[in-house]
């Protein structure tokens, strides 16, 4: 957990395309859930989010 | 060698070409070929993507197109995201896209598991399974639609058969309980074949020394199957889900020929329900939004999966 976190301060490739792909998975999950309407509501911008994120450190250092 | 091509080519062009020709650096000369290639792809692409944002930031009407043009902002995708129906829609999808993936991958690979033991018509076989795929899924839609039939369909009657019940006493199309899975029936039908060509391919391409090497080490069947056979295999998979995945997503044809989105707005999947917002009730600036909310979805998934299937590769 340390060296994830550590690796993320150091903006490296790895941990940050973690969190983006947890964001998109997470904004798909929302979009598709069948609970409730508020959670369904703020998907698009979780996706959105993930996504671009992980464009941008699909170009950071390995 | 590039030279000696260059200069083969320079006899063979006409003066002014060969001119040019001869002018022009190895570097320029890739681009020459490289720039149509991408004036395509920025036209047909990129420019699209660019101009569907900008309408999906107003209140254009293809039908009215010289109506005044009002900047909306953010409010198409406010009441997207807000619409209940749309998410309703979302859910059908989602049901249609697990079953069909599950039920695809999980056919697909043990008929390709299957299909590739050795065995007598092994080719005719192959044939057969395939070919529910090469058929068009217009026609498709249109005949399961006389199998589904309660009274005369035959789909009806083979389960009939198997559980006893009477055949007009249910009607896949016509119900709400059967509707969803009468269109993940026939999508895993017509499509089951693509997952096992891929799977095939993937069984194909292990080398049968690691399978003796395995039998020398005294490795069982079912373990020679857990650690030489899925491994090897799962980048196939992968690619197969991520195909199916995105078609899936995007599946209009079939559903709309065999069930037309209902009964009710049952069956109605985002790409059904965007056709609507688009071409019946003309609406193109909300629909460009609904586009935009459904690409930037599939874009995502398949950023992801082309990142499991990369660390899948380098293991």
């Amino acid at each position: 957990m340390r060296s994830f976190v550590h690796r993320l301060a150091r903006l490296r490739r790895g941990p940050w395309e973690t969190v983006a792909t947890v964001l998109i998975a997470l904004g798909v999950v929302m979009l598709m859930q069948p609970f409730a309407l508020a959670i369904y509501t703020w998907s698009f911008a979780v996706t959105l989010t993930g996504t671009v994120m992980f464009i941008i450190v699909s170009h950071f250092p390995e | 060698m590039t030279d000696d091509i260059i200069s083969r080519e320079r006899v063979g062009a006409p003066g002014a070409l060969r001119r040019r020709i001869a002018g022009l650096s190895d570097r320029a000369l890739a681009w020459v070929f490289i720039i149509p290639t991408i004036v395509l792809l920025l036209a047909i692409n990129i420019f699209p993507l660019i101009w569907t944002i900008r309408l999906s930031l107003t209140n254009y009407r293809a039908n009215r197109a010289n109506d005044e043009l009002e900047w909306v902002g953010l409010r198409n995708y406010e009441r997207i995201l807000t619409n209940p129906d749309i998410w309703n829609s979302m859910q059908a999808t989602a049901h249609f896209l697990f079953w069909t993936l599950v039920l695809q991958v999980l056919i697909g690979f043990s008929l390709a598991y299957l299909i590739n033991k050795k065995f007598k018509g092994n080719d005719l076989w192959t044939t057969i399974i395939v070919l529910p795929m090469m058929l068009s899924p217009a026609v498709v839609g249109n005949f399961w639609t006389f199998l589904y039939q309660p009274q005369i369909g035959l789909f009806n009657y083979a389960v009939a058969f198997v559980t006893g019940i009477d055949p007009a006493s249910f009607s896949m199309i016509g119900d709400v309980r059967l509707a969803p899975w009468s269109i993940i029936i026939v999508d895993t039908w017509m499509w089951t074949p693509f997952v096992m060509l891929i799977c095939l391919a993937g069984l194909r391409s292990i080398p049968d020394y690691i399978y003796e090497a395995a039998e020398v080490d005294r490795a069982s069947r079912w373990r020679q199957f857990w650690t030489i056979t899925i491994p090897m295999v799962l980048p196939f998979l992968m690619l197969a889900v991520l195909f199916r995945g995105i078609e899936n997503f995007k599946m209009f044809d079939l559903v709309v020929q065999l069930t037309g989105g209902g009964p009710g707005s049952i069956t109605e999947l985002t790409s059904i329900n965007l056709k609507r917002e688009a071409f019946e009730k003309w609406r193109t600036g909300y629909s460009s939004a609904y586009a935009i909310i459904l690409f930037v979805t599939v874009f995502g998934l398949a950023s992801i999966y082309v990142k499991a299937l990369n660390r899948v590769k380098q293991r």
